[in-house]
């Protein structure tokens, strides 16, 4: 039996998940449902401190609900013409089939199968994913790095405008 | 009575499989759904935080205990799926300006440039 805290944490940060989450597609406007994308990835990461995965949890919070976030927002700000409404497409039928057709089989599955193992309860992760980082998965570490840094130099390269560039855009228009 | 009583409040690797595959199925439902291609960003992030989100119940429930693979491995998964995450957001989000600087949409129905 878990303690009280961690039933009544889950079940509060899952709905809340799956709420805002819910509420990303509903939402009229992009930038409310960019708000709501925050929501939902800060209880994720309250779901990831209930599975005693503190360093990930932190991660959560940095990258996803400040960085990725943060790059959307400047996203948004920076195509001031486009719509700021969140619509749909023709495809939202579709769309909506498969994501229940998934969520259902995920579901069943998990209540289907019978799970077996102890809980494993860590005190920190952070000396252990340090030591595997830089010991077994060492080269994939380096190539992640490299990733990083070809993503940062085409995004640069991508947005930049030449001089060239904008005298053929104004001629074209 | 009892059953149902501890599959309530003895939270377990499925009921994390079951908001993971809820939260995945949300994020799909949101990518194939929306014309923005900003809010169809948001989907992804979405897809990749449900499988996050299985990898480390697994990683605190682990099936197989006798392997010699260590518990935090599925943590490390988790650290580079964040990294791919990063660039991956960072070069899409790159994109879509670009995609507005010459259209004035990021709107997905109204770029048809590759269609014939």
């Amino acid at each position: 039996m878990d303690s009280p805290g961690i039933v009544i944490g889950f079940y509060m940060m899952a709905g809340l998940a799956l709420g805002s989450g819910t509420l990303v597609f509903l939402a009229r406007n992009l930038l409310h449902a960019l708000a709501f994308l925050v929501i939902s990835f800060l209880s994720m990461a309250g779901l990831f401190l209930t599975l005693s995965a503190d360093f990930i949890a932190m991660a959560q919070i940095l990258i996803y609900a400040g960085s990725i976030s943060v790059l959307m927002v400047f996203a948004v700000m920076l195509t001031p013409l486009a719509s700021r409404d969140n619509g749909n497409t023709i495809y939202v039928l579709p769309g909506l089939l498969a994501a229940g057709g998934i969520a259902t089989f995920v579901g069943f599955l998990a209540l289907d199968t019978s799970w077996s193992g102890p809980a494993t309860d860590f005190t920190t992760t952070i000396d252990l994913i340090g030591n595997l980082l830089l010991g077994k998965y060492v080269l994939a570490f380096e190539i992640a790095s490299v990733l990083l840094l070809f993503a940062l130099i085409g995004a640069i390269m991508l947005v930049q405008t030449s001089s060239s560039d904008q005298e053929e855009g104004e001629a074209d228009d | 009575m009892t059953e149902i009583y501890e599959l309530i409040f003895e939270i377990g690797l499925m009921h994390y499989l079951i908001v993971s595959g809820s939260v995945f199925g949300l994020g799909t439902a949101i990518a194939l759904g929306k014309r923005s291609a900003i809010a169809v960003l948001m989907g992804i992030e979405l897809m990749l935080n449900g499988s996050i989100l299985a990898l480390l119940a697994f990683s605190r429930f682990p099936q197989n205990t006798s392997s010699d693979a260590g518990l935090v491995d599925g943590h490390v998964f988790v650290v580079f799926i964040l990294s791919v995450a990063a660039a991956e957001a960072a070069v899409a989000l790159a994109l879509s300006v670009l995609v507005y600087r010459k259209r004035e949409t990021v709107d997905l129905d109204r770029i048809n440039l590759m269609r014939w």
